[in-house]
């Protein structure tokens, strides 16, 4: 099958990670003897990269409380009902209703913590989830990348190598939060088990923390203050293994 | 909350953006999801657990946009040049996301939803056939055309602007 002519079907579905790998090798040499064809190719990602630049906001936007409310209204046996309601007040909310957390309500600085934790780790989710726009700029351009994260934090910072530990970078992006921006490293397995580190502008006031937890449906994050950066590194890769890969990053990331 | 509506939470962002992507329009697409969840717990044993739970909420929520476009179709049109802005602090080039989103709404349903199904929401063409339930070789052909057509209106016909080569 592999020795058919390269169609447009191809190429489209070369553009689209869709080819089995024989095929695929294929497309690849006709493209290198194509540059018409190569130049479609790049068009084809390119429309894909503008509709994810125009669309991925909505995913760091806080979901609209009537929405949350569905999911939580009662609507199952009376019985059933009652609990659920009660589970809501606190469940409910933890995962999905972002600033509305009553626990998180407030400004002492365990609350900012947790909140940031919290944003973190729902980042991880939502991005180490995508398969072909994790990042905003990649590990190729690491330079670059950490220049733009450091100006937009509006401080230095510094992309752990987390090789030792089996997670190679990918790469990075801002995620837009109430007030500071936080920077979102992410790093990779061979396996494809991914990690993210988030880092924040504490502020110079801040005081170091040692290691706290949040957890979320099978996902972690450890999350510290080390002088003026808040991190929190966030995986589903259990917590001891996790916890592991947290004190490389302190390590390294310490003066 | 149940583990069915916690699983229903984790797919809310993916969602939101799908719908917004489909309609341009933050209130009728949260509106569209809004319905979607409440079919899904109201229907939660038609899904089959094997089954990829994205998949089948585009699937829903693909139907009911089909319903409300109809609908909404008898009662007005708003231009393109008329819709409102996505609330977007991440996105880094204002002019182009304009254009893209303006092009995006000219296009036929099925070719915007065939594009935001593959190209945003990284659906397989297996997976789009099976929301769109169209066969995959409908997909590929609407997919191809979508992105030639999009890709014509965000040059704005400059001249010359060459066609996709056709091989065959």
């Amino acid at each position: 099958m592999s020795s058919e002519p390269v169609t447009e079907d191809d190429l489209h579905a070369y553009a689209d990670g869709q080819l089995e790998p024989a095929r695929r090798a294929l497309v690849e040499a006709y493209l290198a003897a194509h540059a018409d064809a190569a130049a479609a190719v790049r068009d084809i990602r390119a429309q894909g990269e503008a509709l994810h630049r125009a669309y991925d906001g909505v995913l760091n936007e806080p979901v609209p409380s009537r929405l949350t409310r569905t999911l939580t209204a009662p609507r199952r046996p009376p019985a059933l009902a009652a609990g659920i309601a009660w589970l809501a007040c606190g469940l409910a909310a933890g995962w999905l209703a972002h600033g509305a957390l009553p626990t998180l309500s407030g400004n002492g600085e365990a609350v900012v913590a947790a909140r940031f934790a919290h944003d973190a780790l729902r980042a991880h989710v939502i991005y180490a989830a995508e398969q072909r726009h994790p990042v905003e700029v990649p590990a190729q351009q690491e330079t670059q990348l950490v220049a733009w994260l450091s100006k937009r934090l509006q401080m230095p910072i510094h992309a752990p190598d987390l090789n030792a530990q089996g997670f190679a970078l990918l790469g990075g992006r801002l995620l837009p939060a109430d007030g500071m921006p936080l920077a979102q490293l992410m790093y990779q397995a061979a396996d494809g088990e991914r990690l993210t580190l988030t880092i924040r502008n504490a502020g110079p006031e801040s005081k170091n923390t040692g290691f706290r937890i949040m957890e979320q449906n099978g996902n972690s994050a450890f999350y510290w203050i080390d002088r003026d950066y808040g991190y929190a590194l966030s995986g589903g890769i259990g917590r001891q293994r996790l916890l592991e890969v947290a004190n490389a990053v302190q390590r390294q990331l310490q003066p | 909350m149940s583990d069915f509506a916690t699983d229903l939470a984790s797919q809310l962002p993916r969602l939101r953006r799908y719908a917004r992507a489909l309609t341009h329009d933050a209130a009728w697409a949260d509106d569209l999801v809004q319905d979607t969840l409440e079919r899904a717990l109201g229907r939660r044993w038609l899904f089959r657990f094997n089954g990829k739970l994205s998949a089948w909420l585009y699937t829903m929520l693909y139907r009911l946009y089909l319903n409300d476009a109809a609908r909404r179709r008898r009662l007005t049109l708003v231009p393109p040049e008329q819709l409102p802005e996505v609330a977007d602090p991440a996105a880094a080039d204002p002019a182009l996301r304009l254009d893209l989103r303006q092009a995006l709404a000219r296009l036929s349903i099925e070719h915007r939803s065939v594009l935001v199904l593959v190209a945003l929401e990284q659906l397989s063409y297996k997976e789009a056939a099976a929301v769109l339930q169209v066969p995959v070789g409908t997909v590929m052909s609407r997919l191809a055309r979508a992105r030639e057509q999009l890709r014509l209106l965000l040059d704005g016909g400059a001249a010359g602007a060459a066609t996709l080569t056709r091989i065959k």
